[in-house]
């Protein structure tokens, strides 16, 4: 028997809708997974990034001090990386904060608007970013897969050709939004 | 001698085909069915040659021309398709997608817009040069419509509708190069404008989702530019 593909999943600056998409191949998802196997996602409990994985699915865009770190040594340790929907393609809503810059934008959320303990959090979250980037613009990305989400189906083919050990390209067949 | 001196042959990839003089590439080519995508053209409208999305090969010319405003001529071998036209296009939508700031999740036009589908049709799945994230306005001040300059592709069709079409002249275009905008009058407030007749055409031929109706966004956002040919008929059918 062949050794199966690894598969990790990540989540950076993103809503998780990615992974609902990837959820909603619903029973496609069992017919895929005799072929591989999840070795880091948020869906499993693994605390650190394996050595190696074969592929490796990022959802949202770079947008934290963490993320910049994750993606650095998740690329260093894939081989096939795929930038999964739109915030990992384009930043996205994510980084609609770009045209304003950082802190007006906390300022804006944490002591404009708020009504209690006005302050901007400094403690126990990473610093952003001074731009929201995506996954591209910061690692070297294989493919390609825009959508917000992109759809189960439109997955489903990225999978099942990745499994197949073809690496696909979605020119044609998805576009951002 | 040729019977009719008014028509040309040429070729368009490969296969010959004959054009009226006066046609452009792009009127013959589409006459043959042969798909040259188009971005600032409109049938209806005069022709600009602005987005350079219509670029062909034309043997013998040292540079790639726009099919939308070279005309036809005798013996031209025309290419709509290859590997550096391609490119050269995929090239072009990333820049419009870059300079501005585009989020399709988010913007009223998602599903029912231009740029976005000539993605797809072009095949271009991310955008290789560096966003810019430009700060831009967004004007609501009109009672009916809103144009959000993150969305404008400055293909003038507003501009050129309002004036050619409606006469009212109340769109026009600023600036020079990246800083260039699309202006209400004399950069008034939309709402405040004495010229805009309110008659909602620039709406409907705005292939994105600079311009919009207030009332219908997403999905029920579908515009109708194809109102132009047929009124252009109609005009004609009065003139005495
Ligand atoms: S105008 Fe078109 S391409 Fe731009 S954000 Fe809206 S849907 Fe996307
Ligand atoms: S609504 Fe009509 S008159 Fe007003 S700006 Fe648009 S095209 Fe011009
Ligand atoms: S507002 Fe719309 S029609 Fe006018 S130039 Fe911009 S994209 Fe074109
Ligand atoms: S369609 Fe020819 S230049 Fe825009």
């Amino acid at each position: 028997m062949s050794e199966l593909t690894t598969l990790a999943t990540v989540w950076l600056d993103g809503c998780s809708g990615c992974h609902m998409s990837l959820l909603d191949m619903d029973e496609r998802l069992i017919e895929l997974s005799s072929q591989f196997r999840l070795v880091y996602s948020p869906l499993v409990d693994r605390k650190t990034f394996p050595d190696h994985v074969d592929v490796t699915l990022v959802e949202g865009a770079v947008a934290s001090e963490d993320d910049l770190k994750k993606i650095r040594k998740i690329r260093e340790h894939t081989h096939i990386l795929v930038s999964l929907g739109d915030c990992a393609l384009t930043g996205n809503v994510s980084a609609m904060r770009n045209t304003f810059g950082v802190q007006p934008v906390m300022l804006r959320v944490y002591e404009q608007n708020a009504d209690l303990q006005k302050q901007v959090p400094t403690v126990g979250v990473p610093a952003l970013l001074d731009r929201v980037r995506p996954v591209h613009e910061v690692v070297p990305v294989d493919v390609f897969v825009p959508g917000c989400p992109p759809s189960a189906d439109t997955i489903y083919q990225v999978l099942s050709e990745l499994l197949a050990g073809k690496v696909p390209t979605l020119g044609g067949v998805a576009h951002f939004g | 001698m040729s019977a009719e001196p008014n028509v040309r042959t040429l070729t368009i990839d490969g296969e010959e085909i004959s054009a009226r003089s006066d046609q452009t590439i792009l009127e013959a080519a589409r006459e043959h069915n042969v798909d040259i995508p188009t971005l600032c053209h409109l049938e209806g409208l005069s022709e600009v040659g602005a987005c350079r999305l219509c670029l062909v090969e034309v043997k013998g010319a040292r540079r790639l021309l726009p099919a939308c405003v070279t005309q036809v001529a005798e013996g031209m071998e025309v290419t709509t398709h290859n590997p550096k036209i391609d490119r050269y296009r995929t090239m072009i939508l990333e820049m419009y997608f870059a300079e501005r700031n585009h989020v399709c999740s988010v913007c009223v036009a998602n599903g029912n817009c231009e740029l976005q589908s000539l993605s797809l049709k072009l095949g271009m799945t991310h955008v290789e040069i560096p966003y810019q994230y430009p700060r831009l306005p967004v004007d609501a001040s009109h009672p009916r419509f809103t144009v959000d300059h993150n969305r404008c592709v400055l293909c003038t069709r507003c501009v050129r509708v309002c004036s050619e079409v409606e006469g009212a002249n109340t769109w026009g275009v600023m600036g020079r190069g990246g800083q260039s905008m699309v202006i209400t009058d004399l950069k008034q407030p939309w709402g405040d404008s004495e010229t805009c007749t309110s008659c909602g055409k620039c709406v409907q031929v705005c292939p994105t989702g600079a311009l919009f109706e207030k009332t219908s966004v997403g999905s029920k956002a579908h515009k109708h530019p194809e109102f132009l040919p047929y009124l252009q008929i109609m005009r004609e059918g009065e003139k005495p």
